[in-house]
């Protein structure tokens, strides 16, 4: 146990925490301000601002002896018996001065520049620069040149932190960024003919600490201090990294990464950071509609008894699907791997209370390419959906669950007369015709997508349902890691979530509770048991709660 | 600026004495106060029999104008400061990249609900360009509250006609400053 005096507090450390002084005094609830250091980098300690007084305590005379001159705390690392100074006047007078020294020619666009609000220069200018800019240069604007197609450099803005540069060499491998020239003349630069494109360039936005770098899908499209952030999760491979989403009256402006240790570290892929824009689609389904069997097939408008005129109210349609499934007989549920953990066990609920011998269908999986791998350790998977291991050990514990190619056919011979199928594929083309054709075999066809689509169709009960961001519930990853997310914006007027819909089928009160039914899941099925005493924001391994039913 | 700063000079509020605290004497002053206006010169005006005069355009707030640059185009920048200070929600902007050199970011479209406007002038600090200012037009109708919301090219029309009558207060400042301080160093 190693002893640390972080200004007269102490603090403990663990024998096999390897921590540096910045770590350390956040621990103390003292925040070192940082540039050039990123836990996820390696360190370089040239941004100078993390300057520290340090020194070593005697453990048997109790007497401190301190080193003449500052360190940066970032490369000083904590041993037993460590005393670090960060209130001192010798280091408030120097973030002055390091302060000073960045601002000097650091363009005051703040108005224009898309980091004010989170920039770190504008912060620590505030709680250890000077008022006053003594320099009598005063840049008004930033030079501005492409990185590559996402990412854009506003080169007067940067303070040569070099994150973005050692991320592109330690990270993704690919090298692309540099830094050129020297002194004051420093600059971040790719190689001419070599732009900036590897599938977690975006990151690099996020990494600088000022506006230098700027997304492209982002510039000026929101100030940031009117956004409201929330936790989520992304859908876009079954990684499922632990995100951020930042929206404004129900409109999402952008998603980036949230710190977890156990599945993203601190990034994400473009893929994913670029890929949520179809929950603002306009081609996105909206108000629920009946369509008769038959006049249907008759195509015949003309006859009294056409299609129910719409708009129609959802209290009415869910009442109408309801009577019409339960009316219909033997019934087939097909769970896609794009619905939360609570939904898909809701549905299995209501599945088996209508039909006890109810056929329990896997929804298709998209996979796309091969998995890719980063030297970080970063992988992209393969597989594009979130939650195929959730969704797969609910219908498990409801008996046999079949695959999606084994339930066409028996849909086709007259097996079953009713299917529920749910979707909220983002893909539109999730289903082609012959599969669509096999399952509007069925008297009854319920389906909740998003997107239309050749089984939207043939559907009898038409039911628009949400996107990730517009439901709360929990995703399982390819690591048995659960995590538990709250909505984010309000799905469009007209298109409800999966889990709001199967709440009122079974005939429960209020909205819609994710955290009640994850409580039931856990109590049911032993898969989940681990998730029974909450889910903390970095989710949890479920195979520790398998270890121990072992 | 900190709340530590030497700059700021902290002051408490005076002391009540025993004459204060009976209330009687302000009475006094009030109710004297009052009389004199009741048999002194009427300061109201009979709107809209007769116009009100503005004695300082400078400091009146009425309708909204976007002030141009040297070069006839919008001066703003949209940073939204203004959208931000207002504490009635009138301003809506949608910034994006401009499509001049010199420029980085300009407002593809700036409206202001003058209607919702409270005209508490904060747009007009907050603005770090001085591009949208309070000019002294007061008597504001419309038949419509789609009509009452002012867009750009409006705005930019309120600028085209007020600017000769009030210049920018920008420019006026600077001119008036320039006016009255003697120029650093003696003249010689």
């Amino acid at each position: 146990m190693a002893k640390v005096w972080i200004n007269d507090q102490e603090i403990e450390l663990g024998d096999d925490e390897r921590l540096n002084g910045i770590q350390v005094a956040r621990r103390a609830g003292v925040d070192v301000p940082h540039y050039c250091w990123h836990p996820g980098l390696s360190v370089v300690a040239s941004c100078r601002m993390c300057l520290v007084e340090t020194g070593s305590k005697n453990a048997e005379t109790g007497e401190v002896s301190m080193m003449p001159k500052l360190v940066p705390a970032c490369q000083t690392p904590a041993k037993d018996g460590t005393v670090f100074v960060t209130d001192s006047d010798k280091v408030k007078h120097a973030r002055a001065f390091v302060e000073e020294a960045l601002l000097i020619d650091h363009p005051i666009d703040c108005p224009i520049c898309d980091k004010a609000g989170e920039c770190y220069l504008q912060d620590y200018h505030f709680e250890h620069g000077q008022k006053e800019r003594r320099a009598d240069i005063k840049p008004f604007t930033s030079r501005r040149r492409p990185m590559g197609e996402t990412v854009t450099l506003f080169v007067d803005r940067c303070v040569m932190c070099t994150r973005c540069v050692r991320f592109t060499r330690e990270i993704t491998g690919t090298n692309e960024l540099m830094t050129v020239q020297r002194g004051a003349h420093e600059e971040i630069d790719v190689f001419p003919g070599f732009p900036l494109e590897n599938k977690l360039s975006g990151n690099v936005v996020d990494l600088c600490p000022v506006g230098a770098l700027g997304d492209q899908d982002f510039l000026y499209s929101q100030r940031v201090w009117f956004m409201k952030t929330h936790n989520s999760v992304c859908t876009g491979c079954s990684t499922g990294c632990s995100i951020r989403v930042d929206e404004n009256q129900d409109e999402v402006y952008r998603v980036r990464p949230r710190e977890n240790p156990h599945i993203n570290k601190w990034w994400m892929c473009d893929d994913g950071r670029y890929g949520w824009r179809y929950i603002h689609d306009d081609a996105r389904l909206i108000g629920p509609e009946i369509q008769n069997k038959q006049d249907a097939n008759a195509d015949s408008g003309a006859n009294g008894d056409g299609p129910l005129p719409g708009p129609m109210e959802w209290s009415t349609v869910i009442a109408k699907a309801d009577e019409d499934v339960r009316a219909a007989g033997r019934l087939a549920v097909v769970l896609s791997p794009y619905l939360t953990v609570e939904e898909a066990f809701l549905l299995c609920t209501y599945a088996r209370e209508v039909d006890s011998q109810v056929l329990i269908a896997l929804g298709p999986v998209p996979q796309l390419g091969e998995d890719e791998t980063f030297p970080s350790g970063f992988t992209i998977h393969a597989e594009k959906a979130p939650n195929r291991r959730g969704v797969e050990e609910v219908a498990a514990s409801f008996g046999k669950a079949l695959s999606f190619e084994e339930l066409l056919p028996k849909v086709a011979a007259k097996e079953v007369s009713a299917v529920w199928v749910t979707a909220g594929y983002p893909q539109a083309n999730w289903i082609d015709e012959s599969a669509a054709s096999q399952l509007a075999k069925a008297d009854v066809l319920v389906v909740q997508d998003i997107f239309d689509s050749p089984l939207w169709q043939a559907a009898t009960h038409r039911l628009p349902s949400a996107t990730f961001a517009e439901k709360e519930g929990s995703y399982v990853n390819f690591a048995n890691r659960l995590q538990s997310v709250p909505w984010a914006i309000r799905p469009p007027a007209g298109a409800r979530s999966e889990g709001g819909v199967l709440w009122r089928l079974l005939g429960r009160t209020g909205l819609y509770q994710a955290k009640q039914v994850l409580a039931e899941v856990t109590r049911e099925i032993p898969y989940f048991r681990a998730a029974a005493d909450g889910v903390s924001e970095f989710g949890i391994d479920l195979t520790i709660g398998m270890l121990a039913e072992a | 600026m900190k709340p530590d700063d030497p700059d700021i000079l902290w002051v408490d509020e005076p002391k009540l004495g025993l004459a204060g605290k009976l209330y009687l004497p302000l009475i006094a002053q009030g109710l004297t106060t009052t009389t004199k206006h009741l048999f002194g010169k009427k300061v109201t005006v009979s709107y809209p029999d007769s116009e009100p005069e503005i004695a300082n355009p400078l400091i009146y707030r009425g309708v909204h104008r976007l002030n141009r640059d040297e070069q006839g185009r919008v001066k703003c920048v949209a940073c939204f400061l203004c959208a931000t200070a207002c504490p009635a929600h009138c301003i809506d902007i949608i910034g994006t990249e401009s499509p001049w050199e010199d420029r980085e970011k300009y407002p593809e479209s700036f409206t202001i609900d003058e209607l919702r406007c409270i005209y508490c002038g904060m747009c007009e600090e907050a603005c770090p360009v001085d591009a949208i200012e309070l000019t002294s037009l007061y008597n504001l109708t419309g038949r419509s509250r789609e009509e009452m919301v002012f867009d750009k090219e409006k705005l930019l029309s309120v600028f085209d006609q007020t600017k000769d009558a009030e210049p920018m207060k920008s420019q006026t400042v600077a001119n008036s400053l320039a006016d009255t301080t003697p120029p650093k160093g003696g003249a010689s």
